[in-house]
């Protein structure tokens, strides 16, 4: 079996995100994995565990997304490819989901796509969908738990916040996991060793057969949420019973109950 | 000069870091206030791997060099002290000196077990009324048939109730003319007749951890127990300390850190007399200090990490680490406070847990005043290091992974 787990490197989550003049910054933060992608590693690394699969690690990016794949590999992915074209900056989700399409037909035979279910950066949240519909996929999303894998489907558990649901479908299959799938493992030290040493190859458009896909989607504008204005005040009385009977009294007026 | 990290540093760096964020931080207060360490705690780092880390594979270590045990030890102590100290007794006290000085059945049969977590190692050095004085140890080993009969106390020991195997040092011999060289090393199990053991509480500082005292009755221990020669335990006492020191060094420059990004993130939020106090040039000064000693302390430990993978003697730089790191933590921790205010002062924030922690290092492993000294003794061409029977091995990458 195959399983393909499709990664995004971003800024890491505790950066502090400026939007100026339309252009996005990070300041100096590190780039890492993006969190729900680990998500999806380690859901993949639990069916490859379960089922003797081989999992492939794949990004979208600039050279330093090798990072990020080299953190999959020393979580314990077998392989780790890099797409990365000068002509996808900017691309917007269609985009990237035609590449990854692309790439997963060019790795072959491969039965499952792994994705987490949104990048903390562009907070689309459909890069899965979108992939599973350029490869005619069908698409499980929300996926808390992977009750069975066979050779030919595979039984998930949805959830979402009216409830669960229990879906069955054929493979190939692209399945978009939420933070309910298992705690993403560390890394391992042989993985880490094995990750330092491997050289991740690199496709590019042309290796994938494909003409830089045009973006449908542009951000004419980029802003900050406005700063809260917060203001302070206390709350007093002469016993603990007057300043909660006073507390209340003011949390009604506020409507806050 | 290459002063950058390599991938497998940094990933390991990122990994040690990511257990320790994740996993103690959010319990280390309470553990700290109830002077107790978390169960998990031991289990989960050998289950990780971290007790095995600088190990070669063949002794069931997972196969890194001195440097990732220096950069673990960092990430760990950046979190807590008493995280730092399992490395330094399990780790650098212990094994390291199991593989600098023990035969391969040894090796096969003793540390493996503690490489692969399954046996967790401690240290047993220091007495109630010998610390400094090392040649004052009052511990006894005497022959009987094919083994010893150890007798004797063991005071101040990390991991004195947790650990399964103690390196012990005792007298083999009274009458030797120079007392370190009636000394011997013998690795104990600790669930033999005649041990025991119980926890010392109400320290300073490192309340999380396991800090306690170790008796042996009448304990016998074959022969095959000894590490090294007989009259060879001060040696081999002092090359387990260069390498536990190395652990220190590197846990205090961690401890220099977490007391830095306190202090700037505090300086950030706290406003005295109409700006954040980050703006005013006292408080700037104490967090460019911190920066000047985490940078120093940083490149200190990395010096003698890396000369250890040489396999270059380096009593010398892992005591000049040492006696840096922990002064300047100490230092580090107190303007921490400082810059807190009356809120460093209490549990609050983490600053007074640095603080009481860093005191420890500073006397443990060789104080600062025996620090002072040696380096005294270096350039004053008093002290020198004469080769021992067996060296460290140097890191070998090949050898180490098969």
């Amino acid at each position: 079996m195959k399983i393909v787990v499709a990664i995004k490197q971003t800024p890491d989550s505790a950066a502090k995100v400026v939007a100026d003049g339309g252009q996005v910054a990070w300041g100096d933060a590190p780039l890492e994995m993006n969190p729900w992608d680990e998500f999806a590693v380690e859901a993949a690394l639990l069916q490859a565990d379960a089922q003797e699969a081989e999992v492939t690690a794949i990004s979208v990016g600039g050279e330093s997304a090798k990072e990020a794949l080299k953190t999959a590999l020393a979580m314990g992915a077998q392989q780790a490819i890099l797409i990365s074209d000068p002509a996808l900056a900017n691309a917007d989700s269609q985009a990237i989901a035609k590449v990854l399409a692309a790439a997963i037909r060019k790795i072959g035979e491969v039965d499952l796509a792994f994705f987490g279910r949104q990048a903390i950066d562009g907070d689309m949240g459909v890069t899965g969908a979108m992939t599973a519909r350029v490869l005619g996929w069908p698409m499980l999303g929300l996926v808390a738990a992977v009750q069975a894998l066979s050779t030919d489907s595979i039984r998930v558990e949805c959830s979402f916040e009216e409830g669960r649901q229990v879906v069955d479908c054929k493979l190939p299959a692209v399945v978009s996991v939420s933070k309910d799938i298992s705690e993403p493992r560390y890394p391992s030290f042989m993985g880490i060793r094995k990750a330092s040493r491997a050289v991740i190859p690199t496709w590019s458009l042309g290796d994938l057969g494909l003409a830089a896909p045009a973006s449908v989607v542009v951000w004419p504008q980029v802003a900050n949420p406005p700063a809260r204005q917060v203001t302070t005040e206390m709350v007093s009385g002469g016993t603990a019973k007057e300043i909660a009977e006073n507390l209340v009294d003011k949390i009604l007026a506020e409507k806050v109950l | 000069m290459d002063f950058t990290l390599t991938e497998e540093h940094r990933l390991a760096q990122q990994m040690v870091r990511e257990f320790a964020e994740r996993e103690i931080a959010p319990i280390i207060q309470d553990c700290d206030r109830q002077q107790r360490m978390a169960d998990f705690v031991l289990p989960r780092l050998g289950e990780l791997g971290i007790l095995g880390i600088c190990l070669p594979i063949r002794y069931g270590g997972q196969g890194l060099d001195y440097l990732a045990l220096g950069l673990a030890c960092e990430e760990l102590e950046a979190v807590d002290t008493s995280l730092r100290v399992v490395l330094s007794v399990h780790v650098g006290l212990n094994s390291l000196g199991l593989l600098q000085w023990g035969t391969e059945e040894q090796k096969q049969r003793l540390l493996k077990p503690q490489a692969e977590g399954k046996k967790i190692a401690c240290f047993g050095l220091t007495e109630s009324g010998a610390g400094s004085d090392v040649a004052a140890i009052q511990s006894t080993a005497r022959r009987v048939g094919d083994g010893y009969l150890l007798n004797g106390e063991k005071m101040w020991i990390s991991l004195a109730t947790r650990a399964d195997h103690c390196l012990w040092v005792a007298r083999t011999d009274p009458q030797a003319a120079d007392p370190h060289d009636g000394l011997s090393a013998f690795l104990v199990e600790l669930d033999r007749p005649g041990v025991s053991r119980g926890d010392l509480h109400h320290k300073l500082g490192v309340r999380a951890g396991s800090t306690g005292w170790i008796a042996c009755q009448d304990v016998l221990i074959p022969e095959a127990n000894r590490i090294g020669l007989e009259g060879e335990g001060f040696k081999i006492a002092m090359s387990c300390l260069d390498n536990g020191r190395y652990t220190v060094a590197a846990g205090a420059t961690g401890l220099i850190r977490a007391c830095l990004e306190a202090s700037v993130k505090y300086a950030h939020e706290r406003k005295a007399f109409g700006r954040e106090i980050g703006k005013l040039q006292l408080v700037q000064q104490k967090i460019a200090l911190m920066v000047q000693s985490y940078d120093a302390a940083r490149l200190f430990y990395l010096r003698a990490g890396w000369m250890k993978n040489e396999g270059l003697r380096n009593t010398r730089e892992t005591s000049l680490a040492k006696w840096f790191a922990t002064d300047a933590s100490f230092e580090a921790a107190s303007q921490a406070v400082q810059i807190h205010g009356a809120y460093g002062y209490s549990d609050e924030y983490p600053v007074e847990r640095y603080l009481r922690n860093s005191k420890g290092a500073v006397i443990y492993e060789g104080t600062s005043e025996i620090h002072m000294l040696m380096q005294a003794g270096y350039a004053l061409g008093l002290r020198q290091d004469a080769a021992l029977r067996c060296e460290l091995p140097a890191y070998d990458p090949k050898t180490w992974q098969e």
